[in-house]
């Protein structure tokens, strides 16, 4: 809503959204990089680096839209990697291909509904109830369902190797997936009714609610995208690396999520920001992660500077954009 | 009309059977039994107890203990309890941490990585650093508290959301805490130290029990002092209840918040220093997940997230719940992802309870308060002019002198001393005095507070006055008010601490000076007394207060809204008007028909008040309200009434009538002699009290403005004894 009014608000100057000085971010980090970094600035480690991160921005166009919604997933990657498992330990069988994969859909838009359920109906704030149900599914389908920690994907699925590695004129796939998710969820988010109801559940629910959005099957219905979307993301991770190995689900990747989506602008206080945030954000966060890769960190030191870094994008995030700290409830 | 109906021994007595009328049916009587039976009322008061919050979490823990000892044999073994004992020492102290900064409003996730972190730190400055171990552990102390003040600083000055910032410290921790242990595996792996406080600290006892579980205990009872008994625990309390009053009440709230993760933080860093010392090893996967454990505990326990509630207790009771069960499942051989996975499922319904019981706690007991039961009346008599009835309306109050209209707001009872003075309470709290010839001259004689209801004078001309929501009071000639009781026996049988005095509504005083007063309701207040008349349950009692002793015990329990109290002519016995059953008991306290309770009069056509003696012997009776066919008929529909408070609001439920009413003289056989009616309640709704005095008659009310008073017919000359009836004089009369 305020991104509409922004529109006619009198600028003076020169003002700067905060994709815009994310962008200019980007730009300076890229051309240091090229300058300083042996390797950087090639069309492969280019190629490489976009391809690499896509699944990435998948994964944070899902989170946004619920960020959006002012609420949060945290389960968003253990609903991916459990339901992305469960797909390929289906292609091992003699599943068909769609099959499996409308298998591993309902199984996200199920963990969409009880997540929307425990934060809409039971009211827990989204922080503690995606947290826990992230924990709880990914224990669930450890005990039960699936077989070992990696999920290898058969040779033959070809399709699901395509998303992660094919390449259309030249172009990996897993860039044009990323693409295609991120036009129709802008589309989604900006041109169309549910879209726009989500933008006004998140700038002030109790408003939107007496205005008569029903808030509380928008919630469910937040998740349940957030979680469809995220499963694109595992299916092109899956095809990128041949398999799923679920010790993902326990690592910093959702992290990574948090990361790009509040650097890029989306603020945790709802409302505001939109897909292109996302795409920037992924943007920045990918030639960082390029750029500590080929400086040889390993994961614990890049762990810790993604940390700090996101640590600061909240505490700037929370300036920004400040909430009434007196009145928040707990897990807001 | 007088019919016996009991005769007991005296003490502490039930009253009649509430209004089952004469012949009835088994099946009424069953009827009745049903309805005198609320299970939803324990509910209600049983969840309104504060040890109720705590007594769940206890409970769970008994039952997981109860189910292990049975379910697996090496469980309660002296061993397994001993080596559980260290553990649960651990997760204790870091549950505590957890604890506090949950109270305090925040949450800190990053206890798993503090805890490793501290452990390796422990070992490193140990084998590497070559620090002693008390230096050492010193330093790890401070280490953690240093890693909570990070945590704290960004949340509290930083003002950064508590969840996320936790949960991002989580990882950078933890990303150190990595680093470290692949930096220095070799020297971490196993520790031979030859140290004997490293020693101590791992496998030390004190008679028997390991010594990290008596510090355990040691920083419980510390946590708890400061929690519950010191300022920076109210502190503490006061920012998580609500950060804006803690900080209007001029509470440093930063500083507080700062300092609950520190605590956490130190603690972490103690749990995790015992664990150094037990185990003799560190690696990177210590204290891995390890924030749910200590997140379901602490919530288990029944530490709100909503904050400002908790105590370090709750906060142990969780983790011995958490710790107990994840040994249980262990011996039992269920693998640690499926704990994980039953604790994740734990910790959805625990908060999801924890947040619909805090949200809903307050409407829930509220719905199920009022507990509406069978009441069952004759027809009542007809009132209409022309009836022939005895209660047939006229006009007799109409030509009512007021005295000190729009001067006084309710007063509820009237009363006059010697000197002809006139003396009523009003809403304010005070005790009004008029005097002069025509009471024209007002003046303030007392304020006390609550509202003066029943008033009475003693012997030594002492007011004595039943304040509603404060008990008995005695003003002195002077106008000095004294306290003369506010609690009375407490009733054990029942769950509500019922010795408090919550509505004291009439009194009288007998001629041996002990003041009999009624307690109209113990489950209701001032400001609600009226959702009694819909409940319609024994929920009041006659006390007694005796002057030589200053105490006060409970005569009768269990009676229906007993109202009005005046002692007999007799002086041997008292009268107690029953407002909702319209009817008038008469219970002996002396004499030789001491203890014995028999009904004086049944079946009024309206809402009896106060009685008071007449001066010929007879009695004065104020009605505040008639009844109505319709409410006699919800009155013997419990559900209906049940199903009326649920579904309408309350300003549209059915009520007792509290409109008009009228005074009525009966004689002392229980006849009705006379009626004195303002139709219409004009310039007297809701008469609460009458006095006779000097050949008029003064009536009060108790939402009324004004006191009135007419001149009485025939018995003119007639004086009554307000004060102490004379035991000798039989048919109280003259002065």
């Amino acid at each position: 809503m305020s991104a509409v009014l922004a529109r006619f608000r009198p600028r003076s100057g020169v003002q700067l959204s905060q994709e815009q000085v994310v962008l200019l971010v980007v730009v300076a980090l890229f051309m240091v990089f090229s300058f300083v970094l042996d390797g950087f600035l090639s069309v492969n480690n280019l190629l490489n680096l976009a391809r690499s991160v896509s699944a990435l921005g998948i994964l944070s166009v899902g989170m946004a839209v619920v960020v959006i919604a002012r609420g949060m997933d945290l389960s968003i990657v253990a609903s991916m990697g459990v339901a992305t498992a469960i797909s390929i330990q289906l292609m091992q069988t003699q599943a068909s291909t769609p099959v499996a994969l409308l298998v591993g859909l309902g199984v996200v838009l199920l963990m969409g509904v009880f997540n929307g359920f425990l934060i809409a109906f039971v009211e827990i704030p989204a922080l503690f109830a995606t947290l826990a149900s992230g924990l709880l599914v990914y224990g669930l389908a450890r005990t039960t369902v699936l077989d070992g920690l990696i999920a290898e994907l058969p040779g033959d699925r070809t399709f699901v190797r395509w998303l992660g590695q094919g390449a259309v004129l030249g172009i990996p796939v897993p860039i044009l997936v990323f693409l295609v998710v991120a036009v129709l969820a802008q589309f989604m988010l900006g041109r169309m009714r549910t879209g726009r109801f989500i933008y006004a559940h998140g700038d002030n629910a109790g408003a939107a609610a007496l205005t008569g959005v029903s808030v509380r099957p928008y919630t469910t219905i937040e998740y349940m995208l957030s979680a469809a979307i995220g499963f694109v993301g595992g299916l092109v991770v899956a095809g990128s690396v041949g398999g799923l190995n679920t010790q993902v689900i326990d690592g910093s990747l959702v992290y990574d999520v948090l990361l790009v989506v509040v650097v890029g602008g989306i603020s945790l206080v709802g409302g505001r920001g939109s897909v292109l945030s996302v795409v920037v954000g992924t943007a920045l966060i990918g030639v960082m992660l390029n750029g500590m890769t080929i400086l040889n960190m390993n994961t614990h030191e890049k762990d810790i500077v993604k940390g700090l870094i996101l640590l600061s994008a909240l505490v700037l995030d929370n300036r920004l954009h400040p909430r009434d700290e007196e009145t928040v409830r707990q897990g807001d | 009309m007088t019919a016996s109906v009991t005769s007991r021994r005296p003490g502490p007595r039930r009253p009649p059977e509430r209004n089952v009328l004469e012949n009835e049916t088994l099946g009424t009587r069953l009827h009745y039994l049903r309805r005198k039976i609320a299970l939803q009322q324990v509910f209600a008061e049983l969840f309104e107890k504060r040890w109720m919050e705590p007594a769940i979490p206890l409970t769970l823990l008994v039952g997981v203990v109860v189910f292990f000892s049975v379910a697996t044999p090496g469980f309660a073994t002296p061993e397994n309890l001993l080596s559980s004992a260290a553990e649960l020492a651990e997760l204790s102290l870091v549950c505590i941490g957890m604890a506090v900064v949950m109270i305090s409003g925040g949450i800190d996730l990053s206890v798993g990585s503090m805890f490793g972190l501290c452990n390796i730190l422990m070992i490193l400055l140990i084998t590497l650093g070559g620090v002693p171990v008390p230096l050492a552990l010193l330093l790890t102390l401070f280490a953690g508290a240093i890693l909570g003040g990070v945590n704290g600083g960004i949340v509290a000055y930083l003002k950064a959301r508590p969840f996320l910032t936790t949960l991002v410290t989580l990882i950078v921790f933890r990303g150190v805490l990595n680093l470290l242990d692949l930096n220095f595996s070799a020297q971490t792996a196993t520790v031979f130290v030859l140290d004997p406080m490293w020693e101590w600290l791992g496998t030390g006892k004190v008679a028997g029990i390991p010594f990290s579980f008596v510090t355990l205990v040691v920083v419980l009872l510390i946590g708890h002092v400061l929690l519950s008994r010191s300022r920076i625990g109210w502190h503490i309390t006061a920012v998580g209840a609500s950060r804006r009053a803690a900080r209007h009440a001029g509470i440093k709230v930063e500083r507080v918040l700062l300092l609950c993760y520190v605590i956490s933080g130190a603690l972490c860093a103690l749990a995790g220093i015992f664990y150094a010392a037990r185990l003799s090893s560190a690696s990177a996967r210590v204290g891995e997940g390890l924030e749910l454990n200590v997140l379901t505990a602490v919530i288990l326990g029944g530490i709100s997230l909503s904050g400002g509630k908790g105590t370090v207790w709750r906060a142990f009771i969780g983790a011995a719940t958490i710790s107990l069960l994840g040994k249980g499942l262990l011996l039992m051989n269920v693998g640690g992802e499926v704990l994980q996975t039953a604790l994740a499922a734990v910790l959805i319904v625990a908060v999801g309870l924890d947040i619909k019981w805090g949200k809903n706690r307050g409407k829930a007991i509220q719905k199920t308060y009022v507990n509406p039961t069978l009441l069952r009346y004759r027809p009542a008599p007809d009132v209409r002019r022309g009836s022939g009835s005895a209660y047939e309306v006229n006009d007799r109050l109409l030509g009512a002198e007021a005295i000190g209209v729009g001067e006084v707001e309710g007063p509820e009872d009237v009363v006059l001393d010697s000197q002809g003075r006139l003396y009523c309470g009003t809403r304010q709290g005070w005790i009004l005095r008029f005097s002069g010839r025509d009471f024209e001259h007002k003046e303030i004689f007392a304020r006390i507070g609550g509202h003066p209801l029943g008033l009475g004078f003693d012997a030594e001309e002492n007011l004595v006055v039943c304040v509603g929501g404060m008990g008995l009071y005695a003003v002195s000639p002077d106008g000095t008010p004294r306290k003369l009781s506010d609690e009375t026996n407490r009733d054990w049988t029942r769950l509500r601490d019922d010795s408090r005095l919550r509505l004291a509504d009439d009194l009288d005083i007998t001629p041996d000076g002990k003041i009999y007063f009624s307690e109209a309701t113990t489950r209701f207040g001032m400001a609600d007394w009226i959702l009694d008349g819909i409940e319609g349950r024994p929920n009041g009692r006659l006390l007694c207060y005796d002057p030589a002793t200053g105490t006060t015990r409970t005569v009768i329990r269990d009676l229906v809204f007993p109202n009005g109290i005046c002692s007999c002519h007799d002086g041997e016995s008292l009268l107690i008007a029953q407002t909702w059953l319209c009817r008038i008991l008469r219970y002996y306290h002396s004499g030789p028909n001491k203890g014995r309770l028999e009904i004086f009069m049944d079946n009024f056509p309206g809402y009896l008040d106060n009685i008071n003696r007449s001066s010929d012997g007879g009695y004065w009776i104020a009605l505040n309200g008639m009844r109505s066919p319709a409410y006699d008929l919800a009155m013997r529909m419990p559900s209906f009434r049940r199903r009326m408070m649920k579904r309408i609001p309350r300003d549209e439920w059915l009520y007792p009538s509290m409109n008009h009413g009228c005074v009525v003289k009966v004689s002392e056989a229980g006849d009705v002699l006379d009626t004195y009616w303002d139709p219409g309640g004009e310039a007297h709704a809701t008469i609460t009290s009458m006095r006779e005095h000097d050949g008029y008659l003064y009536i009060g009310g108790l939402e009324n403005n004004r006191v009135g008073r007419i001149k009485l017919s025939g018995s003119g000359a007639a004086q009554v004894d307000n004060r102490r009836p004379q035991s000798s004089a039989r048919p109280v009369s003259v002065n």
